[in-house]
């Protein structure tokens, strides 16, 4: 026997009450847990996948869907951009390094990306398997496409147009899985690496040449050597169809689009989380109505005004912490529902289940504002006169 | 190394209970004198009284749930008054067993659990063993994991008596123990209870308006 059990006890002896506190509690920290996690693991990911590319050179268009599409994959490319005027600006001294991109293929779902291998360095990709591809028509495969995919090295495949669709199969050249890269928790994962001389030549017939100043490319990533760079090279390409976006900029604004309904959803978790602690609060004090003789009971059995205050105060706690627990796991399993959808149509998953710091702060303030909502209750228990509860009894 | 003799009937006589000129007033109500009076320890006795004379405020001002206004009432030489409330809750739970009008209990506990609350809020060693043999005392072995308001008003009773016993009090108070029975229950649990006080070696006192007591007891106060 001890005050844990008791308060115990009389937590389930109101189920309904009860229930009502803990799922109101429950649903208002598992929705603001599952937006601070969802929030910290994009961008824990945007960040990964963007760093060190200052500029991204593509096709005129939006920049917010350049930057999609080249830096994340998950957007249609803009269009092309002519070879040639796309080597000026590589060469250009305020730009640091370059990486040029052709893509716009896949095979089932999974893009094809023509580039060089310091794409694959640039993101801390390293072949696992076999070699990273050295002539056309060879693929070195992200690890999810490997594993989803169950392709080994030796696999052959055909790719197709587009970046969904699979109807549009370029039958005349077939490709070769060379190599298999580690896990790198960037977008290489989701990808199919080739040398860009197979994304020419699967669009032309065989034999054609094709001179060099109708050759394209879909975007390149550069790196800025000089903080000028920004200001001068669009002025350099104002006669070309193509245009610089910022990565920063365009991801920043995407998040305060995405952060308005983020912000709209948490008030809303935060007002039931509010209302949680108030049907806490009226639970505890309804309850003492009803109570107030037992109370009265066990001070007339020794209990201390003290055991009286730390009962009713840990009824409030430990409704309080389950609540958070619920809500934390509920939080959990939205998480992974909404990272398989993601996985479907992105290729992107939020797969860390782990605690974040903002829960730590959270958990603390649950407890505090518990505490706070059973004070009352709990000093009311303690001021009971024990006579006159007993008299009228 | 003699050793010195001392008659069983020391103890016998030594008072558990003395009461003089206790009053008390309530602070927007009735004013009361009560009549002195004493117990020895392991006595039995009645305080007889119609509704009104202030019969439940005597009983919570001899269980220290009540300060009286004057007097002075020492429990087996403790003069209660004197303690602090912390001290008087710690007294109260070590030494003095209540039976209340009707029987109430911490209604999410089992009979069981309730029985060792006694224990456990006045920081004794938990003993279920000895709560499941005051059960049994009791004939109500069978109730031990029933939640008590599944029991009959008597067996609720029965029960508050067990409660009252499970930490071997000096004193036993009962509030009307039998106001809310049958004739039947009533003798009872009357009976009962100075069965069980005497095996505990407790002195038990019992505050009523309930005629039907009178003649059983020997010691009786008027109020």
């Amino acid at each position: 026997m001890n005050l844990l059990k008791i308060s115990w006890a009389n937590i389930r002896n109101k189920p309904l009450n009860t229930t009502l506190s803990l799922l109101l509690l429950a649903f208002g920290v598992g929705i603001i847990s599952l937006l601070l996690v969802m929030q910290s693991q994009l961008k824990e990911q945007f960040d990964r996948n963007i760093k060190d590319i200052d500029m991204v050179l593509g096709a005129k268009g939006s920049p917010l869907q350049l930057i999609l599409s080249a830096v994340y994959q998950v957007d249609a490319p803009t269009g092309n951009i002519n070879m040639l005027e796309a080597r000026r600006v590589m060469k250009h001294p305020y730009i640091a390094d370059a990486i040029p991109m052709a893509y716009g293929d896949n095979y089932l779902k999974y893009r094809i990306v023509g580039t060089t291998e310091k794409y694959a360095q640039h993101y801390g990709a390293v072949v696992e398997e076999g070699n990273f591809y050295s002539e056309p028509f060879e693929a070195t495969i992200g690890r999810s496409v490997a594993d989803e995919m169950g392709m080994k090295v030796g696999d052959t495949f055909y790719s197709a147009h587009g970046l969904e669709d699979n109807t549009d199969v370029h039958t005349n050249r077939i490709f070769t899985v060379v190599g298999i890269f580690a896990e790198s928790h960037t977008v290489v994962d989701q990808l199919i690496l080739t040398p860009i001389q197979s994304i020419w030549d699967v669009h032309t017939e065989e034999g054609d040449t094709i001179p060099d100043s109708e050759r394209e490319y879909t975007a390149v990533l550069l790196k800025k050597k000089n903080p000028l760079a920004v200001m001068t090279i669009p002025n350099t390409i104002k006669d070309t169809n193509m245009s610089i976006a910022l990565p920063a900029i365009e991801i920043n604004r995407l998040n305060e689009n995405f952060g308005l309904g983020m912000k709209a959803l948490s008030a809303i978790a935060l007002i039931i989380v509010i209302i949680s602690f108030i049907s806490v609060f009226i639970s505890l004090f309804n309850s003492l109505k009803d109570r107030k003789y037992e109370l009265a009971l066990m001070r007339t059995m020794g209990a201390s005004r003290s055991k009286v205050f730390t009962l009713i105060l840990q009824e409030g706690l430990i409704l309080s912490v389950l609540g958070f627990f619920i809500g934390f796991v509920l939080s959990r399993i939205g998480l992974l529902i909404l990272s398989y959808f993601m996985k479907e149509n992105f290729h992107y998953s939020m797969n860390d289940l782990g605690p974040i710091p903002m829960e730590w702060l959270m958990f603390i303030i649950t407890i505090f504002v518990g505490s706070l909502a059973s004070l009352l209750p709990a000093i009311r228990a303690v001021q009971i006169d024990i006579s006159k509860t007993l008299a009228d009894g | 190394m003699t050793l010195k003799y001392v008659p069983s009937t020391t103890r016998k006589l030594a008072r558990m209970l003395q009461c003089e000129g206790i009053e008390f007033t309530y602070s927007e109500g009735p004013a009361f004198r009560f009549p002195d009076f004493s117990c020895e320890n392991g006595g039995q006795m009645l305080l007889l009284g119609q509704s009104g004379s202030g019969k439940t405020t005597l009983l919570h001002l001899l269980a220290g749930l009540l300060q009286p206004t004057k007097g002075s009432i020492k429990i087996d030489e403790t003069a209660v008054e004197n303690l602090s409330s912390s001290k008087l809750d710690h007294f109260r739970g070590q030494n003095i067993g209540i039976i209340f009008q009707t029987a109430h209990f911490i209604d999410s506990l089992s009979v069981i659990d309730n029985l060792i609350m006694p224990q456990y809020l006045s920081g004794k060693v938990i003993d279920r063993k000895k709560a499941m043999v005051i059960l049994e005392r009791l004939s109500l072995q069978h109730k031990a994991n029933v939640p008590p308001r599944q029991l009959s008003v008597g067996e609720q009773q029965r029960i508050a008596i067990a409660r009252a016993l499970v930490n071997d009090p000096k004193l036993i108070l009962a509030d009307e123990p039998t106001s809310a029975l049958d004739d039947k229950n009533a003798s009872e649990v009357i009976k009962l209870l100075r069965e069980q006080a005497e095996i505990s070696g407790a002195t038990l006192i019992i505050v009523t308006h309930d005629q039907r007591l009178k003649d059983e007891f020997e010691k009786r106060v008027e109020l």
